[in-house]
């Protein structure tokens, strides 16, 4: 259902068209990574570190290079020397050296799983035999796991020539604290003098991973004129050609990227893991090699979000009008510098009007996989020790939740801490849109249950897109973009192309094309694909109409200021013709017509969602049982709802997993113990209940369409919507994440007897 | 993985032979739900795999109210729980039959296999215990039999000597007002290993108010599946209530000594103990009265 469209503005827009990639996916032709077959495919294999933090004092792969089957063995000596490089990949600057050192480990290897050496065989099998015959001696060294043992002076230390950035000031000593961040508003002083009620709390959360179905998996082919050919399952195909460009020190327009179709990626599939690595063992066996990860090498060797440490701490007057928050963030960052400690900070408060408030947010590196983006990265955590103090003042000042929120939420106007003044927002709107829901209406009665709301926010960027678009004989329209589809934007893309053209959705026929074949354009990430590709393609529309209109022009001899389109029908006079009309006879009338464009939008489209949540817990186990749920979003303008409501409830479920049971689970010897679906427990179907969704449309003033991205905001209030429906049946506030059975019995057992 | 032969007998006799022949090289291949994935993922290695689903003995399910269920080493789980006889008489072991996997794994995991798997936590074996199952062996010297509740000896390791092969399991007939439940504890609510597991197994007397004699075993709270003695005989005699149950599950717990890991804490492992054996003695008793009003 959708609140606030009053309107049938739209032709296209709006409606629900069976997506292209449908009929592929269903029946499994749709080609992933590992459906990728070529001649003479050899298979390559990783061997990784079994200590969590080593020095590697020799490499011998003398005796894997004699192994049955074995074309090349790989090193981290075999990528080019990085030190002090700095490559811009979108994102902000990366420091190569340390994003070669995650992919093969050069002198030592800072967590489990770190791979060592690569290599090359004719079976995968005989891969894997030849990895045990690869000797590395390494000298183990004290591991640190959890963030704040990680920033105490003596704890091990990652990276002798990382010292700390404190706003532009380096500490003296090398530190494990990569960056401290601060952010100020107001006089935070001052405003806890001004508050009635203060609450101040401290979070804990585990490190938590994107779970995507499909492993990493690319191939490599690095041909003898020089030229580099990659397929892979990737969130953006450019910057992976440009990140292994970058790595192996040559030109990118000598490297080809081959986007496959994805199975998941959520943040995880931005950076590369194997792409360069078969690249330098194809380059040494002449072959195209193909190599996957395997689910353990997935959870102990990509990307997860962090694990954190947050204390929060916010006033409101009687009144129920929050005058003050501060807020100390500690995330860590995995073995490299460069977490997701920013964006934190910068959502912290960004639900509210917080007239003063000061937060400091710590960038910490131990002995744990790399974190990479999942999902609104940063924010999901924020938002559990935001909204939890939230829920509790509105308690204690003994206003509705909802209300207490709406008192004091983000509009057009408000300062967020870290400086920006949002444009017109729909936080407001979701509010109400919650508070009127028959979910929130609805009583929830019986023992041990309890509901729960909680907001978020997430940005949701612009950045570079193009697209590409050919019109056919027959009046089709050929798209081809850069956006590797993950969430059903084929669909939502070839829609703006078709609004905009005044065709159908059915004659647009969209197409993700390798790199060589389209503009550059940046990863599937960030909600930004159907605001930045879908302005990429308004633009692509309005090019091809301004052409259709020359040649109708020419067609009906007219002056060509005197043709029109309205709704995809050209008219000059008593002339009029349709587009698919118009577009068969282009050509007697000076041929076929291109359209592309490329757009670089700025800024963020400011995503806000409200999510209610009802539990049940079984007082004699601590399992929660999720009774309804439901998830309220500004959308902006939903393009196609129902793949908005898909993203809305997925993001829901990864984040009803995260709040109850999916976490990094650490031993003593700092080795990850739960590196599999069996003991990493995300929700099945039969966890959840049908995850209900209210879009909310307050179009994006900055959008031809209106559009705001959908795919973040999702999972940023469930954490805490879930822990607070927690705190509603039990009376216990779960501030240690995840709640899992064993804690919350814990917890519940605690409070029994105390 | 090493690449291994594959060979399908068809009798017990050629099995056991090719046991014999390629001793501690030879794995056995029931479902395959365990040894495929384990040699995929280097936690054994196999010279040859022998299929044991092609002969007869191994694939028998034959269930009989006056001389018992004989429960083939290798039948599967689907066809054990999609027999009415089977559920009626031994509702603890369609309990765990039907949620070990997901479907596709429960038309080919057998209890047999699951049970020479060896997993302190497996589904099927506190049932197997809680209902006094007997393993029938075969082997270079004939055949012998095991009580289930001394198969298992340490993770992952069993009691079968070298050449050794399971035959089946035999279960004891149901006597009147008997009845028995296994339940588990997951965080999830399906394709999820055990916490813990309890299986219960009783009989009632004639008034159906007091129970006669029960056997209670626990699954993953020790490095084998254990009956829990204690609890057991301190219920023969008792009245069929709710605080009989909860005392029974306080004694049970005195038979765990689990260990903290990634699936929960020792503490925690040992009070679900005491809710599960409550909550499965309960639900026997509940079949029991049942049975008697349909009977």
């Amino acid at each position: 259902m959708a609140a606030g469209s009053d309107q049938k503005k739209y032709k296209v827009i709006g409606t629900r068209p069976i997506r292209p990639d449908g009929a592929d996916k269903v029946t499994g032709r749709a080609i992933y990574g590992a459906d990728v077959q070529l001649s003479g495919l050899v298979h390559g294999k990783i061997l990784r570190s079994p200590h969590a933090h080593a020095k590697i004092k020799s490499v011998d792969v003398s005796a894997a290079l004699q192994a049955a089957g074995v074309l090349a063995v790989v090193t981290g000596a075999d990528f080019p020397e990085l030190k002090d490089k700095i490559a811009q990949l979108g994102e902000g600057a990366v420091n190569l050296a340390y994003l070669s050192g995650n992919l093969l480990a050069r002198d030592k290897v800072l967590y489990k799983g770190h791979a060592v050496a690569a290599v090359a065989a004719r079976t995968a099998n005989q891969a894997e035999e030849a990895l045990k015959k690869i000797r590395v001696e390494y000298e183990p060294l004290p591991a640190v796991t959890w963030v704040l043992d990680a920033m105490q002076d003596d704890a091990p230390l990652l990276h002798d020539d990382i010292h700390t950035d404190s706003m532009g000031n380096q500490s003296e000593k090398p530190s494990n604290i990569s960056t401290h961040l601060h952010f100020e508003t107001g006089d935070v002083g001052q405003g806890f003098k001004q508050a009635d009620v203060v609450i101040e709390r401290e979070f804990k959360t585990a490190s938590v991973h994107q779970g995507y179905i499909e492993p990493h998996v690319a191939t490599a082919l690095w041909n003898t004129d020089g030229r580099l050919k990659i397929w892979t399952s990737t969130q953006g195909s450019f910057t992976a050609r440009q990140q292994t460009a970058e790595l192996l020190q040559i030109p990118v327009s000598q490297v080809t990227v081959v986007p496959c179709e994805i199975g998941g990626g959520f943040g995880g599939k931005i950076s590369v893991y194997l792409e360069p690595v078969a690249a330098l063992l194809s380059r040494k066996c002449g072959r195209p090699v193909k190599m996957t990860m395997t689910r353990e090498a997935c959870f102990e060797a990509t990307g997860p979000t962090p694990g954190s440490y947050m204390r929060v701490k916010i006033g409101a007057t009687k009144e129920g009008k929050i005058v003050a928050g501060e807020a100390y963030l500690a995330y860590d960052a995995g073995a490299y510098p460069g977490g997701m400690i920013g964006p934190g900070c910068m959502c912290v408060f960004s639900c509210y009007e917080f007239p003063n408030a000061v937060v400091d947010g710590y960038d910490v590196m131990l002995n744990k996989p790399k974190t990479q983006a999942y999902r609104a990265p940063g924010a999901t955590h924020a938002a559990l020790a935001c909204e939890t103090i939230i829920d509790e003042l509105a308690e204690k000042l003994k206003l509705d939740p909802i209300e207490f929120r709406l008192m004091n939420a983000a509009q057009e106007g408000t300062r967020r801490v870290d400086g920006p003044v949002y444009p017109r927002v729909g936080l407001i709107e979701c509010l109400e849109a919650a508070k009127a829901s028959e979910h929130y209406q609805s009583s929830l009665k019986g023992p041990n249950r309890g509901r729960g709301v909680a907001a978020g926010f997430w940005f949701n960027i612009g950045l570079k897109s193009a697209a590409t678009a050919n019109v056919n004989a027959d009046g089709c329209v050929t798209l081809l973009e850069g956006s590797t589809d993950i969430g059903g934007s084929r669909a939502s893309i070839a829609m703006q192309l078709a609004e905009t053209l005044g065709i159908a959705a059915e004659d647009v026929h969209p197409a993700v094309v390798d790199t060589d074949s389209v503009g550059y354009t940046d990863v599937t990430g960030g909600s930004r694909v159907t605001f930045a590709t879908g302005m990429a393609v308004y633009q692509v529309g309005r090019k091809i109409r301004a052409q259709m209109m020359e040649r109708a022009a020419e067609l009906w001899e007219v002056d060509a200021a005197s043709v029109s389109e309205a709704d995809g029908v050209y008219s000059s006079g008593e002339h009029s013709l349709p587009f698919k009309e118009l577009a068969v006879k282009l050509h007697e009338i000076g041929g076929p017509i291109v359209g592309s464009a490329s757009v670089n939008p700025q800024g963020s489209s400011n995503g806000f969602g409200v999510q209610i949540a009802d539990v049940e817990v079984d007082p004699e186990t601590g399992k929660v049982s999720v009774l309804r749920y439901t998830v309220i979003q500004d959308a902006g303008q939903a393009i196609h709802p129902s793949y908005v409501e898909g993203q809305m409830q997925g993001g829901a479920v990864q984040g009803i997993g995260w709040a109850l049971n999916e976490e990094y689970f650490y031993g003593d010897d700092g080795q990850m113990k739960n590196a599999s679906f069996l003991d990493y427990r995300m929700p099945t179907a039969l966890d959840v209940p049908m995850i209900e969704t209210i879009i909310v449309e307050v179009p994006n003033p900055e959008h031809p369409f209106g559009v705001r991205g959908v795919g973040e905001t999702p999972i940023v209030p469930p954490v805490a919507a879930m822990a607070n429906a927690v705190y509603a049946a039990t009376g216990v506030r779960m501030r240690d994440i995840p709640m899992s059975p064993p804690k919350l019995w814990k917890a519940l057992a605690e409070k029994e007897s105390s | 993985m090493k690449p291994f032969d594959y060979t399908a007998p068809s009798t017990i006799a050629d099995a056991v032979s090719l046991l014999s022949q390629h001793n501690g090289e030879a794995r056995v291949l029931a479902g395959g739900t365990d040894i495929l994935v384990q040699l995929r993922e280097g936690l054994r290695e196999a010279g040859i795999v022998i299929d044991v689903k092609k002969i007869a003995e191994l694939r028998a399910l034959d269930c009989c109210s006056t001389s018992g269920l004989t429960l083939g080493a290798s039948t599967p789980c689907a066809e054990i729980y999609g027999n009415a006889d089977v559920c009626t008489a031994y509702p603890a072991l369609t309990d765990a039959a039907r949620i070990i996997g997901g479907w596709q794994i429960q038309s080919r995991a057998s209890i047999g296999g699951n049970l020479c798997n060896a997993s302190p936590a497996a589904d099927s074996i506190p049932a197997l215990i809680a209902l006094n199952a007997v393993a029938l062996v075969a082997g270079p010297n004939g055949q012998r039999e095991i009580p289930v509740a001394d198969f298992c000896t340490a993770p992952g390791r069993n009691a079968l000597a070298a050449g050794e092969l399971l035959v089946c399991l035999q279960f004891p007939a149901p006597s009147a007002k008997s009845s028995s439940a296994y339940q588990r504890f997951i965080p999830r609510n399906e394709m999820d290993i055990a916490v813990v597991g309890v299986g219960s197994w009783l009989q009632l007397d004639e008034s159906g108010q007091t129970i006669l004699s029960a056997r209670v075993a626990l699954g993953a709270v020790a490095p084998t599946p254990v009956f829990a003695a204690e609890a057991s005989d301190w219920l023969a005699g008792k009245p069929a209530t709710e605080d009989t149950y909860r005392q029974a599950g306080e004694l049970a717990r005195k038979s765990a000594s689990p260990i903290s890991d990634m699936r929960g804490t020792a503490e925690y492992r040992v009070h679900l103990v005491g809710v599960l054996t409550q909550r499965t003695l309960a639900k026997a008793v509940q079949r029991a009265v049942a049975q008697r009003a349909a009977g």
